[in-house]
Parts: C-alpha cells; sequence; structure tokens
C-alpha cells in the first residue's frame, strides 16, 4: 500500500484507491474488503478465521429466532420441566428453583451467577439483539445508542450459557437415575428446541454486517 | 500479506474496520482502539493465577452433599466420578473426569504455553497456536456445566428423609476457577502470536479479501437472491 489516505471525512480509512479495508481481529492482517455472494464467506488468508458470512435474509431470521429465545426463556423460567419421584414422593422445578438453589451462606453467590448465565444474560441479549436489528431490517435509522447495545451484546456473548446448560440437565439425570425416577415436563423439550435456536441463530449472525448496514444507516 | 500495524493503521477488534494509528476509538463501533494490547499479558497471568488458585479448593473440598435415609455422602470432583465408575457406569465416568479435570488443567496448560512461548519463541507455527488459543476460548465456557449439575441436583432432589442433595463448598470454588479462566483466555491478545511471524514490507499493494461462494445445494437454483 502506498499512502494510506486520511481523509477529511470521519469513515474508517481506505487504500489509496478509495477501497474500503478490513482487519482481521485475531492477527491483525489487512486487506481491502470483497463481500462473498450470500451464503459464502471471507476467510483471513493468513489466520484462516471467518471475517464476512452474509446470510440470505439474515436480518428477518435473526430477529424470528431471537423472539422465540425470549419467549422460550421466559417460559422455561416459570414452568417447571424436570420431575423427579423416589419412594412415592415426587418433586418438580423449574429454572428459577434451579437457579436459586444454592441458599446457604456464601454459596448464594454461585445463585447470583447461575441466575445471570441462564435466565438473565441470555434475555438481556436477546433485548439488546431486538433492539438493533428491528430497526436496521425494517430500513428505519438505527435506534439511539445503537452501536453501544450491540457492541456489548457481543460482550457477554460467552457468558450466556444456556445451551451448557441443557446439556447439564442431560448429565444430571444420569447422576441420579438410580436415586429416583425421573419425568420431563413439556418445558424440557421446549428447552432443547432453544439450544438449537439458540446454535442456529449464532451461525446467522455476521457481525461485520450488523456494523456496516448499522454506519450506512447512520 | 501486511498489517494494520506494519502499514501504520490500528485495527478495531470488535467490528474489523482500519483507523488512522492515533485514533483512541473506533468511529464505526466506539470500542477502544489499541494496535496490541499492551497490559495483555499481566490480565492474562492475573486471572491465570486467579483460576489455578480457585481450582485447588475446588478439588479438595465437596462439591454434592447426598443425603438418603441410610447413607450421608461428601463428593469431591473426582471422587464423585470413582463413585459413579464402581456402579458400572465407566464413560460416564470418563465423560466427568475429561469436564471437571482434564479441560480445566489443560486449559491452564494451555494458557500458560501460549503466554510463554510469546515471549521465548517456540518451534510450533503461529498457526498452530491460534487454533489452540481457539480451542481454549471455547471450551471454557463448557466446564460450567459441572456447577449447572450441582444447582439443577440441589433443586431438584429435595425429597424431605428420603434423599436430598446440598452443594458442596466446591461449587463456589469450581464457579469462580471457570469464570477467571475464560477472563484470563479473552484478555489474550492473538495478534502477538502473530507479531514475529515474517511479513511482506509495508509497501507491498493490500491483497482482496478471500471469498467463498455458498456452498451448492441441488434444491435451489445459482445465482438466485433475495
Ligand atoms: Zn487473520
Ligand atoms: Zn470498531
Amino acid at each position: 500500500m502506498q499512502q494510506p489516505t486520511l481523509q477529511d471525512a470521519p469513515g474508517p480509512t481506505r487504500d489509496s484507491d478509495g477501497a474500503e479495508l478490513i482487519a482481521c481481529p485475531s492477527c491483525d492482517a489487512i486487506y481491502r474488503v470483497q463481500v462473498p455472494p450470500k451464503g459464502g464467506k471471507a476467510v483471513c488468508a493468513r489466520c484462516k478465521t471467518v471475517l464476512i458470512r452474509p446470510r440470505r435474509k439474515a436480518g428477518l431470521r435473526i430477529i424470528a429466532l431471537t423472539l422465540a429465545i425470549t419467549i422460550l426463556v421466559t417460559a422455561a423460567v416459570f414452568f417447571p420441566f424436570l420431575e423427579i419421584h423416589a419412594a412415592g414422593m415426587g418433586n418438580r422445578t423449574s429454572l428459577l428453583d434451579i437457579a436459586t438453589s444454592f441458599r446457604s451462606g456464601i454459596l448464594v453467590l454461585v445463585s447470583v451467577s447461575t441466575v445471570s448465565m441462564i435466565v438473565l444474560i441470555p434475555l438481556l441479549r436477546t433485548a439488546l439483539l431486538l433492539y438493533v436489528l428491528v430497526p436496521v431490517v425494517f430500513d428505519r435509522p438505527p435506534a439511539r445508542h445503537a452501536r453501544e447495545a450491540f457492541r456489548l451484546s457481543q460482550v457477554i456473548k460467552p457468558w450466556a450459557m444456556t445451551e451448557i446448560f441443557a446439556i447439564g440437565c442431560a448429565v444430571a439425570l444420569v447422576k441420579i437415575s438410580d436415586l429416583a425416577r425421573l419425568d420431563f415436563g413439556p418445558a424440557f423439550w421446549m428447552f432443547c428446541l432453544l439450544v438449537v435456536i439458540v446454535v442456529v441463530n449464532d451461525a446467522y449472525m455476521c457481525t461485520w454486517s450488523v456494523w456496516k448496514s448499522l454506519e450506512d444507516r447512520a | 500479506m501486511i498489517t494494520a500495524r506494519d502499514a501504520g493503521l490500528v485495527a478495531c477488534r470488535s467490528c474489523a474496520s482500519v483507523w488512522p494509528q492515533d485514533q483512541a476509538t473506533c468511529g464505526r463501533c466506539g470500542a477502544r482502539l489499541q494496535s496490541r494490547d499492551t497490559g495483555s499479558l499481566q490480565r492474562v497471568w492475573a486471572w491465570w493465577a486467579a483460576g489455578v488458585i480457585c481450582y485447588i479448593p475446588a478439588n479438595a473440598t465437596p462439591m454434592l452433599i447426598t443425603r438418603t435415609l441410610v447413607t450421608k455422602q461428601d463428593n469431591t470432583i473426582v471422587g464423585g466420578a470413582v463413585e459413579i465408575a464402581k456402579h458400572g457406569d465407566v464413560l460416564i465416568a470418563l465423560v466427568v473426569l475429561v469436564a471437571s479435570v482434564m479441560i480445566p488443567v489443560g486449559k491452564f496448560l494451555a494458557i500458560a504455553y501460549l503466554a510463554l512461548t510469546l515471549r521465548r519463541g517456540t518451534v510450533q507455527s503461529a498457526h498452530g497456536r491460534q487454533v489452540l488459543y481457539e480451542v481454549v476460548d471455547f471450551i471454557g465456557r463448557w466446564s460450567m456445566i459441572d456447577v449447572f449439575v450441582v444447582a439443577i441436583l440441589s433443586a431438584l432432589v429435595q425429597l424431605s428423609v428420603v434423599a436430598s442433595i446440598r452443594p458442596g463448598p466446591a461449587a463456589l470454588t469450581f464457579a469462580l476457577s471457570v469464570i477467571f479462566t475464560m477472563l484470563s483466555a479473552q484478555s489474550f491478545d492473538s495478534r502477538l502470536i502473530w507479531d514475529e511471524a515474517q511479513l511482506d514490507g509495508p509497501d507491498t499493494p493490500l491483497p482482496d479479501l478471500d471469498t467463498e461462494p455458498a456452498a451448492p445445494r441441488p434444491d435451489q437454483p445459482q445465482g438466485e437472491t433475495s
């Protein structure tokens, strides 16, 4: 590159001929942006990190899936979805019971982080994504503070652990199989569905495209 | 191939846009810009040490306290796995051991290795270390599964005198250890791995980004757009 052009406009730096640049967050290599066709992907030639991955109708799909996640998590909070029976006695439990099961002393801290990781952070993240994406998808100017909201949603992403919790349910079942008989409430299957939706939703999300459209519409 | 730093620029790790080197915040997403995260290694080691310190009591104290009509049992993580193996579920016992012992210990070793080889150099390729870093970063959250299992069991198994399960102190120290290790991995600036690698001089023209088309799907005609 000859001279990175420092333009007067407060946009990102461009190549000398005005081509937009993209930097790999993992290895710092820079490229001239080439947007792949829908369904394709653009990969860093140096470290193989996927940089751009546009999907057909991604915005609408993410909104639909995110709404579904919001509804399912909220439902799982209140409806009992695991049930056990032993010696004529039974107990059923909802997500809220599980999240607050560490009641004694310092273990309350574990309750707080469990509630956060399986209920609060996932719900906060869906709220942020809807707030950011709905105006963009319906061709409106971005919502106020949309940048901060989307950045926060990216920061908290590793701490939203619904899918890990669902696998935890399966392990718990095996562990007590000789102690008691265990039944799944209908909400348990809702929860399995939730895990699938979380995974599919993340596959549709191309952060570069979201940032780009936030910038273009601002 | 050329890095943003060599070109006199700074890249935003949050949105991948590129800015002049002296710019402090990203104009596209508002994130703080740093060509290399200079405090990265200190934070990696601080969180790493906190994680290791919490992992010791997590293994020495009980994770689960099970009461039935006739017995009261305190199980540490390893003790619980041995118990399961004695019941004949060797496979499940292995899964528990892998998730709560091999993965945490492997993460500690991997992070230490990545941080140490930045200074001392290594024969392993940068790409190999990048893959190792991505694996550590991906797998870290999954160790929380143990804490969730304890939470599920303590909430569910409350059958008055017949059987009850309570969490032990290891639930807290184990959770903290997982959280600290995640923070340690997140603090690591993976761009440091690539810095010694030989690159083209700053005057080379920038390459275009490689793109791959969508995998062809038989049910959809090519070229369709929406
Ligand atoms: Zn890269
Ligand atoms: Zn940015």
